[in-house]
């Protein structure tokens, strides 16, 4: 790494001569080493799925979730540093809260989407504060239908059909592209993407994991909430046999 | 004893014309605006303006039962006639209001809030009715010590695991729990009605038993509330969850009055 | 006042304004735009409803460059009411917001001088709409046409003109559709004209 030892990287505050934040290009390492999360745009909804690396065996099954709810429409999937996307998540539902109190309606995705990048582009500044170790997917359903956005430590942010952030992002976005999203189905998509996370899971160098499936979606009532149990079982049992099947193949 | 100070010294204390017809706002007097503006002590505390009459509540067998009309009443103005005023809140509880409608529409916003904040710990606990009930008294009695009070007298209704829950709360914090409750003009006429019928009967009364005792008491109110409807709606809580009817309309007896004739003498 | 039809809404008023039995202004307009298709009736302090429009119309600016796309009715009555009910003890402020948006249609609603919010298929407010209750409940249908509508606002205002004194002079009309805001006019020597023993 060219960056180390030339004190440029100390810094936020400070840019490289050739105009880069090491610090904010460190963040994204953060983010790098987490276990994956996948974000997919349905026609009726968006799915959040997160592969949890479990830290250690004696942690009771669910807890740290990497999934959280900002709203009772908005859903937050976070990867990089835990306490980091907790923190976020927190000011989210402030933002969210503003806004309802403001103009008693729900708070439109691109707004949410823009106010927490907004706050993760302030941590970039200074030199007192650390960039946000995450990336964070948001999913909701407004007043224009199924929204995905995905905010990164720089504080940029895009909008998705679908979109993957951790360790094995780029193979689950290789996998992604390959779904027709525009047409996919919420039920549907749980299925793809609980496949997705299994696929790119690396028992080797990763020991146990906990699939996290959320949605907001018609079938929830508009709600952001964790998939139905009997449904995450059957996406889960469908993606490890499809795994089986390709080591079959191979 | 008049707790109003602006009121004190007036030549009349207001509750001598609690009942009167040109009092628009209970509680407030026409003639005392002007001295009380001109110069008076602070003054903080309101006066309803956009106001709902009385809610009632009652216990059965299987859970709780509310009823109120869709009245809200602008002084004896009857103002909007499609009004609300029994909300859900959560799949366990219901709230009745009677008093300031303004107020109302605040409490369900920060019962949103509320439920919302709760929603997103995600930790598999409900708010309970009881739960509800308290944050409620907690909040109507802050304000009211802040000389600020919420005009309302509210009804919390609900079912949670097995428990059944009927409680009141009005604009001074006051609470008591009960198998009946009515408040405004149903705490006069409703009460009595409701305790002869459904004191000693909570676990034998049926859904259906409750309706009719809440929609006869309802119709007696509509006689003889000046600031009621005949367009109600009835909610009820059981185990299953809460639901609230659409508006309909009490049918009401008028035939016998064809027959009175003058006044007596 | 304003009214619901089926492709949009009528706003309209008289244009009296008075300070105890003076006619201040015999000509004012009280329709107040506050965004490009949402309009409100005030009555109540003239300076306060002022001020509140001008306040509400900061904020739908802000809005509309913040989200990119105008605002809902719904969301300049509930600025109003906010403002409104926050302020109660130091306003006295009723306000009618009306217009078209493209998520609910036409719409119409009423904040309260206590600060509460509903919505209506119509409404009146201000000191003559006590005397046209009878006249417009009786009238009002739903799913009016577009010349129907206008007629029905025309009619209730000027009944509550001709029975408060403190309304009169001329009815500004202003028609809210998805395509614009066409305003009419009916000079006070020209209202429709009842009964009049």
């Amino acid at each position: 790494m060219s960056s180390i030892g030339t004190g440029y990287d100390l810094s936020s505050s400070t840019y490289s001569p050739d105009g880069r934040i090491f610090q904010v290009e460190y963040a994204f390492k953060a983010v790098d080493n987490s276990g994956t999360a996948i974000g997919i745009r349905a026609r009726d909804g968006v799915v959040l799925a997160v592969e949890k690396l479990v830290q250690s065996k004696l942690l009771v099954p669910g807890s740290n979730k990497r999934i959280q709810s900002a709203d009772s429409h908005v859903g937050v999937a976070t990867a990089g540093l835990l306490a980091d996307g907790r923190h976020l998540v927190t000011r989210i539902r402030e933002e969210a809260q503003q806004y309802r109190d403001f103009y008693r309606s729900k708070i439109p995705g691109k707004v949410i989407a823009e106010r927490a990048a907004g706050y993760v582009q302030a941590f970039t500044l200074y030199s007192s504060v650390r960039p946000f170790g995450i990336s964070a997917i948001l999913a909701t359903v407004d007043r224009d239908g199924p929204q995905l956005y995905m905010v990164e430590p720089s504080g940029v942010y895009y909008g998705y059909k679908g979109t993957a952030i951790g360790k094995g992002k780029q193979v689950a976005k290789t996998e992604l592209e390959k779904l027709k999203l525009g047409e996919l189905s919420c039920r549907e998509a749980v299925k793809e993407a609980a496949r997705i996370i299994y696929t790119v899971h690396d028992d080797v160098k990763d020991k146990d994991f906990e699939l996290e499936l959320s949605w907001v979606c018609e079938e929830s009532g508009g709600r952001h909430e964790f998939v139905p149990k009997d449904l995450a079982a059957e996406a889960e049992r469908a993606a490890k046999a499809s795994l089986e099947d390709e080591m079959d193949e191979d | 004893m008049d707790h109003f100070p602006g009121n004190w010294g007036q030549p009349r204390s207001r509750d001598d014309h609690v009942f009167s017809s040109t009092d628009y706002f209970p509680g407030h007097n026409a003639y005392d605006v002007g001295s009380r503006a001109a110069s008076g002590p602070a003054q903080r505390t309101q006066q309803p303006m956009v106001t709902g009459t009385s809610v009632l509540g009652i216990t059965f067998k299987d859970g709780i039962m509310l009823a109120a009309d869709t009245l809200a009443s602008y002084g004896s103005l009857a103002r909007f006639r499609d009004v609300q005023r029994i909300i859900k809140v959560g799949d366990s509880t219901l709230i009745g209001a009677s008093g300031e409608v303004a107020d109302f529409q605040y409490i369900e916003h920060i019962l949103e809030t509320l439920t919302i904040q709760e929603y997103d710990h995600d930790d598999g606990q409900k708010l309970s009715p009881r739960h509800i009930y308290e944050y409620l008294s907690r909040v109507m009695y802050g304000r009211r010590s802040n000389f600020n009070p919420l005009w309302n007298s509210l009804i919390v209704g609900g079912v949670k695991d097995g428990d059944r829950f009927l409680g009141f709360v009005d604009l001074q914090g006051t609470t008591y729990q009960s198998s009946t409750i009515a408040t405004g003009y149903g705490a006069y006429i409703g009460q009595p009605l409701l305790r002869k019928a459904v004191e000693g009967r909570e676990d034998e009364l049926t859904e259906e038993e409750a309706r009719k005792v809440l929609e006869d008491v309802m119709r007696v109110l509509f006689y003889r509330d000046a600031r009621s409807l005949n367009k109600i709606q009835i909610a009820t809580v059981t185990a299953a969850g809460s639901k609230i009817t659409e508006p309909y309309e009490l049918q009401t007896e008028w035939a016998f009055a064809e027959g009175v004739r003058g006044y007596g003498a | 006042m304003a009214v619901q039809f089926a492709d949009g809404v009528i706003v309209g008023a008289d244009s009296r304004t008075t300070t105890g039995s003076y006619i201040a202004n015999r000509v004012t307009d009280k329709l107040t735009p506050i965004h490009d298709r949402i309009y409100c009736c005030r009555s109540g302090s003239a300076a306060d409803t002022q001020a509140l429009a001008d306040i509400v119309h900061y904020y739908l600016q802000l809005y509309t460059v913040g989200e990119g796309e105008p605002p809902r009715v719904n969301t300049a009555a509930n600025l109003f009411r906010e403002l409104v009910y926050q302020n109660k003890d130091n306003l006295s402020a009723s306000i009618i917001v009306a217009g078209w948006d493209k998520h609910d249609g036409p719409s119409v609603y009423t904040v309260t001088l206590a600060g509460s919010l509903h919505k209506q298929p119509f409404a009146i407010g201000g000191s003559g709409s006590t005397y046209i209750y009878g006249y417009c409940d009786a009238t009002f249908k739903d799913g009016m046409t577009k010349e129907e509508a206008i007629e029905f606002t025309k009619n209730s205002v000027a009944l509550a003109m001709s029975r408060d004194g403190s309304s009169g002079g001329v009815i500004r009309l202003a028609v809210i559709t998805k395509d614009g805001v066409e305003r009419i006019f009916t000079p006070g020597n020209a209202l429709p004209r009842f009964w009049e023993g």
